[in-house]
């Protein structure tokens, strides 16, 4: 580890705190209706959208409503991936001639896009003509990344409101969040891209003699817009298979930070929307506060692990920490760190080889993603995921001051625990469950690239991937097998909606409740006793949902190559 | 009545594992063991079903033979003890309401009733069981009162030692507060008249047995909502042991049932789930103690969570009786005149005010007592209409009442002759405006200072005033200081007008006070409290105070009160003691503080659980994992024993602690929860660490693994 590696961590984590608040405030304009200096630009185009598609801009809906509504939407959206996937032989827009792609690819990759997960079982470059990457992918990138803020916004209105019975319009949300956030964001971010040297082009790929004198095909595309909303809407689906690791999709160390910064920064202001809307921005702190504990603990042995190398590497006489499979452009810090950020939100995009990680190293991103990608999270899905888990951490340890545990004036009862319990049971029910199967079906087994505990370790990060609506991938699995392509896409529909419907059924429920005034009973939720213990929450129940997995996987790996056995 | 600290009915931890209670539970935790009962504790139900399998898989093993039956034996052998220490916990809570409702029950012998026809006293007598509501039946001296009712004629004092334990005998009359009588008390002397209004097996003591037994416990809110969280770790706890032999497999080994049973067990909160219905049961027994009644465990819950307690000043803040203080006369009339008049008109006034000014006549200026009939004297008593008292004694009159009473008396020209005659009645209002003027400065002096002005005159001239005042109760101010730190906010309510209020709400350390309030007032504060999101605890006794206790969210009826006022609350306080919602209060939030605290132990203490369990478990093929074997056990089959055995034990340790509650401090949330975090979070997670080291070193001793 050096203190320029640090230094870089310590940037990264200033900047995203500097930004959180002067964009929470803007979020929370968006999201209360308010004017914002883009209103005269935006506003026309918006009321433009809901007079076309008849949407009732004052009227709110009750959860439920607002949740089918979430629900239509996906149907819609997964049918038109799917019909793209399905037709992009015959559709305009395919240059390099990509055929139809099969029934059960296309079914995992329509999930897997509308769940912004964006989990690849293909090669982008040599699968999906420009008409799916851009009318399918990109546009499930804006809206997947919109649907998960517009969740989280409606939660954050149950916990404000009181004694109301409605959280919001859902089309209305989804529009400015995408018009008014998502958008104008993209657009500078994705010049910023370009002027890095990412392309930006309709045109074919390019033909290349090299050296030798060989002709090599160059993929090209519209990248730069594609990779603006992939990182910052969390969904990490590359343009090219190598994501974030391949040259066109991350020409440069600063691309890198900034891409990185892209990823942590909406998930972070909305936790200052939070505090906002609940009328104590110290609330919002509180949260990120928590997450920023989980995250740079993580990052510390992650970077750790990486700079320390193995004592395989340094038996052989490479010192200097583990460089497998990470880019030199980028180096051990950015790569650690990027492993870190990609699975603790769940963006999923990839600018090194996690299966080429140290066990340790590899194992962070793993838990990150087994808690629950809380730790900031996905853009709105880590807010939600959060906010269950605060809600739990409330309820056990908020009886101690003697009263009904309460959460910004909010009283945590029969009906919310059930909520966060059902959303916090698809974890280990999704990830253990299809490891199990997964592991003990011969044919399930033989798309592993590595025998022991790693391979048991590239399984049980596909389902955790998946279930967690990340998309990065360990690599080493085949996964574009019909037996991974299906189990993978009920993986990613249930961890996305089986978590986003009891949150929502939480919101509803705590929109009708009155709100009770803090006093000095009330367990006080801006300190860092309240840090500490949803820390301790989250740890404990990761920990021992998944301990004994984790014991067979990364732990037992690590501990066999001290011993000199490597898998 | 002084703040009551009954320091006997807080039972010691050893009297309530009192042999005659915990014998009879060691029975009740066999019979508890029935799947119908057991199922309402999904947790336990669970250990019980897992128990009850591997049970028979042991069987079989032993017929047709199988590996390790020792060990199998014992780990089945202690998740049978994992279910029956969860029913001893609960049969022991109970145990003390089963020797409280066998008392009760004594009282409800089968008694004759008096059973009235018409408006004589012709009765006839039936059996006190066949009463119906709305009977009217007569009660006697010596009679024991056949059912709950209401006095509708007469004044009786009655025994109600029965419920209240208290054998001074209270007085029940028609009309008023205090009409409501309970059936199995006994009426000492007269006789009353007495309308039925609970059927037999719905009545008072009905009700309370049924209470204290805890045959009727439904769960709280909070206790439903605890249940599904832990049901919800449980299932968590079922994916991730049921996944294990899948990823043993994948490893190349296997896994037996009996190991994956026993870290399935330790896993699950147990502990928490076997001591969660004692909790309950003890949290509703310590009220009982207290002599209140709770209606339901959600208004012990809702206890626990109050914001605004609502206080009537008399009788809970201040001493239910004002008293004279000063002698204040107006200009040109000494204080010792005035004494003398005030306690002339005071000598016959058996009111405690009354008394009060004869007193402070005698000690501060030696006015002795007088004889009424020597001096030839006739009373004049207190009524609703002329709000004044006072005695006619020769020619002269005195007369001391209400200030505007007083000033009405003498101005509209009273029975008695004005001295100036007729022929100076025009100038009268003047030169009483005069004298009334300053008789009202003094007035607003007094009430300011929080007294209560008692004008005088005699002879219609005004001498004076007499000062009364509210005694605050000592050591009240402290509590409400206590309750701020609680985060209660404390209303007091009163009769008296807002100056006289202010001065005693400053005295007593009260938040707010509602002042000339009317029952409609104090319905309207406890509704605008509650839109504030507040939950508003108040006592009353009365039946105008019954729209109140019904719509606060605790009410506690004092026992005296009216029946009205009585089905109105959601407890009753035996004691009639109003500075009991305090304690009422705390016991609601030691109930939760429990369940909190115990959870939390249970959930920490699986930290130690997997480091015992789960290198022992996968050793024989990833022998690495012996790092993790922090606590060097000895081996796999002892590590595995031991953690079952502590997850056993560790109910047992905590009965007590279930059963007597954690102590609550008013010291805020936050000190509170660092305090209890540091004791049941941290020490959940070192405490089996310890524990179960130490059991292995004795299972190793004596060779069990």
């Amino acid at each position: 580890m050096t203190v320029i590696g640090w230094l870089q961590i310590i940037l990264y984590c200033a900047i995203i705190v500097a930004l959180t608040k002067p964009l929470g405030w803007y979020m929370t304009r968006v999201f209360s209706g308010e004017r914002t200096f883009l209103s005269p630009v935006l506003r026309p185009i918006e009321a433009g959208i809901y007079r076309i598609s008849g949407v009732d801009e004052k009227r709110e809906q009750h959860w439920l409503t607002y949740t089918v509504a979430m629900l239509l939407f996906h149907v819609g959206g997964f049918l038109i991936i799917y019909g793209l996937m399905r037709l992009q032989a015959v559709l305009p827009f395919n240059p390099a001639g990509q055929s139809a792609v099969a029934e059960d690819l296309s079914f995992n990759t329509a999930i897997s896009f509308i769940t912004n997960t964006n989990w690849q079982n293909y090669a982008g470059e040599s699968t999906l003509s420009y008409l799916t990457q851009m009318v399918g992918l990109t546009h499930q990138n804006f809206l997947s990344a919109a649907t998960g803020i517009v969740l989280a916004v409606a939660l954050i209105r149950g916990f404000a409101r009181a004694s109301m019975r409605t959280v919001g319009n859902f089309w209305v949300d989804v529009t400015r969040c995408t018009l008014y956030i998502l958008l104008p964001i993209c657009v500078v971010f994705a010049l910023f891209l370009v002027w890095q040297g990412m392309p930006q082009t309709l045109g074919n790929y390019v033909e290349a003699t090299t050296l030798e004198g060989t002709k090599q095909t160059i993929a090209v595309g519209p990248v730069a817009s594609q990779v603006a909303i992939k990182m910052l809407g969390t969904n990490g689906g590359g343009f090219f298979n190598a994501n974030a690791a391949h040259p066109f999709e991350n020409p440069t160390a600063l691309s890198n930070f900034v891409q990185m910064l892209s990823t942590f920064v909406l998930g972070a202001a909305l936790t200052n929307v939070f505090g906002r809307m609940v009328g104590n921005q110290r609330q919002g702190w509180a949260i990120l506060a928590v997450m920023g504990v989980l995250f740079v603990a993580g990052v510390a042995v992650a970077y750790w692990a990486e700079a320390q190398g193995t004592s395989t590497l340094q038996a052989l006489g490479l010192t200097g920490g583990n460089m497998e499979g990470k880019e030199v452009r980028f180096g051990i810090v950015a790569s650690a760190l990027f492993a870190v950020i990609t699975t603790a939100a769940s963006c999923g995009a990839v600018n090194a080889m996690h299966d080429s990680f140290t066990a340790l190293g590899g194992m962070i991103p793993l838990i990150n993603m087994e808690l629950g990608e809380i730790i900031v999270g996905g853009v709105g899905a880590g807010m939600y995921g959060m906010l269950l888990f605060v809600i739990l951490a409330i309820f056990v340890a908020g009886l101690m001051v003697g009263r009904t545990p309460e959460y910004v004036g909010k009283k945590i009862e029969a009906r919310e625990v059930k909520m966060a319990m059902l959303a916090i049971l698809v974890l280990p029910l999704m990830i253990l469950g299809w490891t199990a199967v997964a592991v003990v079906l011969p044919s399930a087994v033989a798309s592993m690239a590595n025998a022991g505990p790693h391979g048991f370790a590239e399984v049980l990060y596909a389902y955790t991937s998946q279930t967690a609506n990340n998309g990065s991938a360990f690599a080493g699995l085949t996964g574009n097998t019909p037996f991974y392509n299906l189990t993978g896409g009920v993986a990613m529909f249930v961890g996305r909606f089986f978590m986003i419907v009891p949150a929502m059924a939480i919101a509803g429920s705590l929109a009708e409740k009155k709100s009770i005034p803090p006093s000095m009973g009330t367990f006080p939720t801006t300190g860092g006793l309240f840090v500490g213990l949803v820390v301790g929450v989250i740890l404990i129940m990761g920990g021992l949902t998944f301990f004994p997995a984790l014991a067979l996987g990364p732990i037992v790996e690590h501990l066999a190559m001290n011993a000199g056995n490597v898998f | 009545m002084e703040p009551v600290h009954k320091p006997n009915k807080r039972m010691p931890v050893s009297a309530m594992l009192d042999p005659r209670i915990v014998v009879p539970a060691l029975g009740a935790a066999f019979t508890k063991l029935d799947p119908r009962s057991m199922i309402k504790n999904p947790v336990m139900f669970v250990v019980e079903i897992v128990a009850a399998l591997t049970t028979v898989i042991f069987v079989r093993d032993l017929v047709i033979g199988g590996e390790n039956l020792a060990f199998t034996f014992q780990i089945i052998l202690w998740l049978w003890f994992t279910v029956l220490f969860a029913n001893l916990a609960e049969a022991v809570a109970e145990g003390r309401g089963k020797a409280q409702a066998e008392t009760l029950r004594k009282t409800r012998t089968e008694s004759q009733a008096k059973l009235l026809s018409g408006a004589g006293r012709d009765y006839k007598l039936v059996s006190g069981t066949s009463l119906k509501v709305g009977d009217l039946v007569l009660v006697e001296a010596g009679d024991t009162i056949p059912s709950d009712g209401e006095v509708i004629e007469g004044v009786a004092s009655v025994n109600e030692a029965a419920i209240t334990g208290e054998s001074a005998p209270v007085i029940r009359e028609s009309g008023g507060d205090r009409s409501a009588v309970t059936g199995g008390t006994q009426v000492l002397s007269d006789w009353i008249r007495v309308r039925i209004t609970a059927a037999q097996g719905s009545t008072f003591i009905d009700r309370m047995i049924k209470l204290v037994e805890g045959a009727e416990r439904q769960k709280t809110p909070n206790e439903i909502a605890l249940n599904i969280l832990l049901a919800g770790l449980t299932i968590i706890f079922v994916f991730a042991t049921v996944t294990i032999p899948s990823y043993a497999a994948y490893a190349g080994g296997s896994i037996s049932v009996i190991v994956l049973v026993a870290l399935f067990v330790t896993l699950i909160p147990t502990t928490i789930g076997a001591l969660l219905s004692a909790i309950g049961i003890a949290g509703m027994d310590r009220l009982v103690r207290f002599n209140v009644l709770a209606m339901s465990g959600r208004a012990v819950e809702a206890a626990g969570d109050v914001d605004t307690l609502l206080l009537d000043k008399t009788g809970t803040i201040t001493l239910g009786n004002r008293q004279a203080t000063a002698f204040r006369p107006v200009r040109g009339v000494t204080e010792q005149e005035l004494a003398d008049a005030a306690q002339l008109a005071s000598l016959a006034d058996e009111t405690p005010e009354g008394r009060s000014i004869v007193v402070l006549a005698k000690e501060k200026y030696g006015i002795r007592g007088r004889d009424m009939a020597e001096l030839g004297a006739t009373f004049v008593p207190f009524t609703a209409q002329t709000r004044m008292s006072g005695v006619n004694a020769g020619g002269s009159s005195v007369r001391k009442g209400a200030v505007d009473a007083i000033l009405n008396y003498i101005g509209g020209g009273a029975p008695i002759a004005i001295a100036s005659g007729n022929a100076a009645r025009a100038l009268q209002p003047a030169a009483l405006s005069e004298a009334g003027r300053e008789i009202s400065a003094i007035a607003d002096e007094v009430a300011k200072s929080g007294g209560t002005p008692l004008a005088v005159a005699k002879d219609g001239k005004l001498l004076g005033i007499v000062q009364l005042k509210d005694i605050v109760k000592g050591g009240i101010r402290e509590r409400f200081a206590e309750l701020r730190r609680m985060g209660i906010r404390t209303i007091m309510i009163t009769g008296d007008n807002p100056t006289t209020a202010a001065a005693i709400a400053a005295e007593a350390g009260v938040d707010d006070f509602l002042a000339q309030a009317t029952p409609e007032d104090k319905l309207k504060l406890i509704r605008d409290e509650q839109a504030k999101g507040k939950l508003v605890a108040m006592c009353g006794d009365g039946t105008n105070d019954a729209p109140a206790l019904a719509q606060a969210d605790v009410g506690v009826a004092m026992n005296t009160g009216t029946q009205a006022a009585r089905e109105a609350g959601n407890m009753v306080d035996l004691d009639s003691n109003p500075t009991k919602l305090i304690e009422v209060v705390e016991i609601g939030k030691q109930l939760l503080m429990t369940r909190g605290a115990l959870t939390t132990f249970s959930i920490a203490n699986d930290v130690a659980k997997y480091f015992a369990i789960i290198p022992a478990m996968f050793l024989a093929f990833y022998p690495q994992l012996g790092v993790i074997n922090v606590m060097s056990l000895s081996s796999p089959q002892s590590a595995i024993l031991s953690a079952i055995i502590f997850n056993a034990l560790v109910i047992i340790a905590l009965i007590p602690l279930a059963l007597k509650g954690v102590a609550y401090r008013a010291v805020g949330a936050g000190a509170l929860l660092r305090r209890n975090l540091l004791i049941y979070g941290l020490g959940g997670i070192v405490v089996p660490f310890i524990g179960i080291k130490a059991i292995d070193l004795v299972v190793v001793a004596l060779h069990l693994a």
